[in-house]
């Protein structure tokens, strides 16, 4: 549904005016959330821009998210403060338990990993936040309990 | 404008505008580079090129030269700096030379013994890695790429294909496929330019010569070998011959000391081709059916109408190339001739091609014979392996001759290795079949070299044939552009015949042509536009001395079509020697 899909809509509104692929996928991302496969086809057949280089745009920025994210967006920040107090291993232990790596989500969409720079309360660092609430002084251990408390709201909702 | 200048205290004059790096080779002095190659623009990748003026370290490859200037391009600072580039490139890159299909003809390795690199300086870091074979014409292997780029200029910019990419950035960069998808999953059109071009071992052609030592240990089976116009203006650069030389006679030599039970010749098949192809011509031009046609013995062009241009497959010739041709023969009229089960017959297509191994099984109609056509495509530098394992000495071997029937050949087929040659074949025979009379010239200059576009008009008989050759697939846009704006408008069309080969100067500089480190030829080595000419003019020259040079009075041929195929085009002729095309995906 080229013609009717939102991607379709705003790259055609972009198609005439040279070097807008980047304000198309931005724009994109901004109504959906992310770019997927099917919004980079359709942005390639209504701009006429080969898909190769639509990729080579959406992978060189870390901005661009490629696929739907988690419901639950996990930042643990690796600002100087909370690194050095060891968020790396924390940042590791959420890799572990959810399989996925820095920038995916869960295939179950449940859960999605991304790193921060400063969440501006080095006070509490290492810090954690998980859709807009913060886990202060974390350690790997807390891990486990924080995803579970995320299952049980989503289940509850 | 010419331009004075010093490099290394030799005095150096050339055009305004050439690189430093251009320059200095005119002086013999051979800057190293991994990124740079003749065929594709500057792009400040590698970093191995720097050079001084002025006490200032400069890119050679894109510093362009300058009244005056000097130019110091070895000393110890620069001698340091590139051991240390090449330690950093080095230092993401496995080590594991002996098991590389590349090994002896690499870029990479070179630079490493010209450094003396013998031991790892810097601490490797060999990120795990997945090899995508998924075309089973070329395969990548992300460990081995250094990132040079060479292969994405020539997907995208030059062949216009852009099923390479860059994808990510900084060292998480990876060559590959949008969104990393597998090649067969991309527009490849499996022509093989990336890996023509490929300085190390990270794109190469998909190996198939084990396939062929079993099928040739098997005493049930019957092996026929043919050979492509092109491999034989370039194999002897694997054996230290000079480039265009023409070994067919120690080609044959060789194949049946491999032990093939018969040894053909595709040429054959490109005379077969031309009767056919001339024959259809005529009739469409005639009928106004589906102008202009477009000739179709380039599997990597035929994949690319396919894919990008689905609207205009009606526009293909329907005849197959020269040696799927030769497959359907073998299995049919030639095995009856000789008593051999066409099941236990395999035959083998030694070719310039990578593209060629897709086409063996890219449509039903390549089993025209109720078996495959053909069995197993090799490339040249295939074939170049077989003969070093078979141990024989090549450079010894005595001239020897093709087996009959499917062997003998004229000028016109030969010259289907090279960008204007089938169209210029196909001329000969359809001037004779419209007209009763030979052409007075046999060549049209207008269609010689290595232009992008080529165009011509031919006089037959008072009709005015517009023809057009393309060499180089990226080329082909501007003339699909004025065949649809003229189709659009109502108007006449501008060509009536359009002959297209993916790869510049066609196939003598296909995607599985030798890859040869000539010393004391200009470096990068492998393929450039002198290679080119040198590889043409071999074919061009056998053309030229050739007792026959029109494929209708090839005497095999007619016999062929006395004895079994009937007339061309119909009945059998047409079930055996013509294929179908459909649309295909650009991703799958």
């Amino acid at each position: 549904m080229v013609e009717t899909s939102q991607a379709a809509q705003i790259a055609n509104k972009w198609r005439k005016k040279r070097g807008s692929l980047i304000m198309a996928l931005h724009e994109i991302q901004d109504v959906k959330g992310y770019v997927d496969w099917q919004d980079a086809v359709d942005v390639s057949l209504c701009m006429g821009i080969p898909l190769a280089r639509i990729y080579e745009v959406l992978t060189f920025y870390n901005f661009f998210k490629l696929e739907a994210p988690g419901k639950a967006v996990i930042s643990v920040c690796t600002g100087t403060a909370c690194y050095l107090k060891g968020n790396d291993k924390v940042l590791e232990k959420f890799k572990a338990e959810l399989g996925i790596n820095e920038g995916e989500s869960t295939p179950d969409r449940m859960f999605h990993l991304q790193s921060v720079r400063c969440v501006g309360c080095c006070g509490l660092a290492p810090v954690c936040v998980v859709n807009g609430k913060t886990y202060g002084r974390m350690t790997p251990d807390m891990v486990p309990q924080i995803l579970e408390e995320w299952r049980q709201a989503f289940k509850e909702n | 404008m010419m331009v004075k200048l010093k490099i290394d205290n030799f005095d150096v004059e050339v055009e305004s505008g050439t690189s430093i790096l251009d320059a200095a080779r005119k002086v013999h002095i051979d800057i190293p580079t991994l990124c740079k190659h003749p065929d594709v623009d500057p792009s400040a990748g590698c970093g191995m090129c720097i050079v001084k003026v002025g006490g200032r370290i400069l890119r050679s490859c894109c510093t362009p030269v300058a009244e005056g200037m000097e130019v110091v391009t070895n000393d110890a600072e620069l001698q340091e700096t590139r051991k240390t580039v090449l330690e950093l490139i080095l230092s993401n890159h496995p080590n594991y030379c002996l098991k590389c299909a590349r090994s002896g003809q690499c870029e990479l390795q070179d630079l490493a013994m010209r450094f003396g690199v013998d031991h790892d300086e810097i601490r490797k870091i060999l990120a795990p890695t997945e090899i995508d074979e998924s075309t089973q014409a070329i395969v990548l292997d992300p460990a081995k790429c250094i990132v040079c780029g060479r292969c994405v200029d020539i997907c995208q910019n030059q062949q216009n294909v852009w099923a390479l990419s860059y994808q990510n950035r900084g060292l998480a960069t990876k060559i590959t496929g949008a969104n990393d998808a597998d090649l067969a999953n991309t527009p490849c059109i499996k022509c093989g330019q990336c890996a023509a071009h490929c300085p190390t071992g990270a794109i190469v052609e998909y190996d198939e010569t084990q396939k062929v030592w079993d099928m040739l240990k098997d005493k049930e089976l019957f092996t026929v070998v043919q050979i492509a116009p092109a491999v034989r203006v370039a194999l002897g650069e694997e054996f230290g011959y000079d480039f265009g030389e023409n070994l067919t006679g120690k080609i044959y030599a060789a194949l049946r000391r491999i032990g093939f039970n018969k040894v053909f010749d595709t040429n054959f098949g490109a005379d077969l081709t031309i009767i056919e192809e001339a024959s259809e011509f005529v009739r469409r031009f005639s009928e106004k059916d589906n102008l202009p046609m477009f000739t179709s013995c380039c599997p990597a062009w035929v994949d690319y109408v396919e894919k990008y241009y689905p609207e205009n497959i009606s526009n293909l010739s329907t005849c197959k190339s020269p040696h799927q041709m030769v497959g359907a023969v073998a299995k049919t009229y030639y095995a009856q001739k000789a008593g051999v089960s066409p099941d236990k017959m395999r035959v083998i297509s030694i070719m310039p091609c990578t593209a060629k191994k897709w086409e063996a099984h890219r449509h039903e109609t390549m089993s025209s014979s109720g078996y495959q056509d053909v069995d197993v495509v090799l490339t040249t530098r295939e074939l170049a392996k077989m003969i070093r394992q078979a141990g024989i000495n090549f450079k010894g071997l005595p001239e020897e001759v093709a087996d009959n029937p499917l062997g003998e050949y004229s000028g016109a087929a030969t010259i289907f290795g090279v960008t204007g040659g089938v169209m210029t074949a196909a001329l000969r025979t359809a001037y004779f079949y419209i007209t009763g009379q030979e052409l007075g010239m046999l060549n049209f200059a207008e269609i010689d070299g290595l232009d992008g576009i080529k165009a011509a008009e031919v006089d037959i008989n008072g009709t005015k044939i517009r023809i057009a050759v393309v060499n180089g697939v990226g080329n082909v846009e501007e003339v699909m552009s004025a065949i649809r704006e003229a189709a659009t408008n109502g108007e006449e069309l501008p060509y009536h015949f359009v002959e297209v080969m993916a790869c510049r100067g066609g196939c003598i500089a296909g995607g599985g042509q030798p890859k040869v480190m000539m010393h004391g030829l200009p470096k990068p080595w492998g393929i450039n536009d002198e290679i080119r000419k040198l590889r043409s003019k071999g074919l061009n020259d056998e053309d030229e001395e050739a007792k026959n040079r029109l494929s209708h009075h090839n005497k095999s041929i007619k016999q062929v079509y006395d004895e079994f195929l009937g007339k061309a085009g119909e009945g059998k002729a047409h079930e055996l020697l013509h294929t179908k095309y459909r649309q295909r995906d650009l991703y799958k």
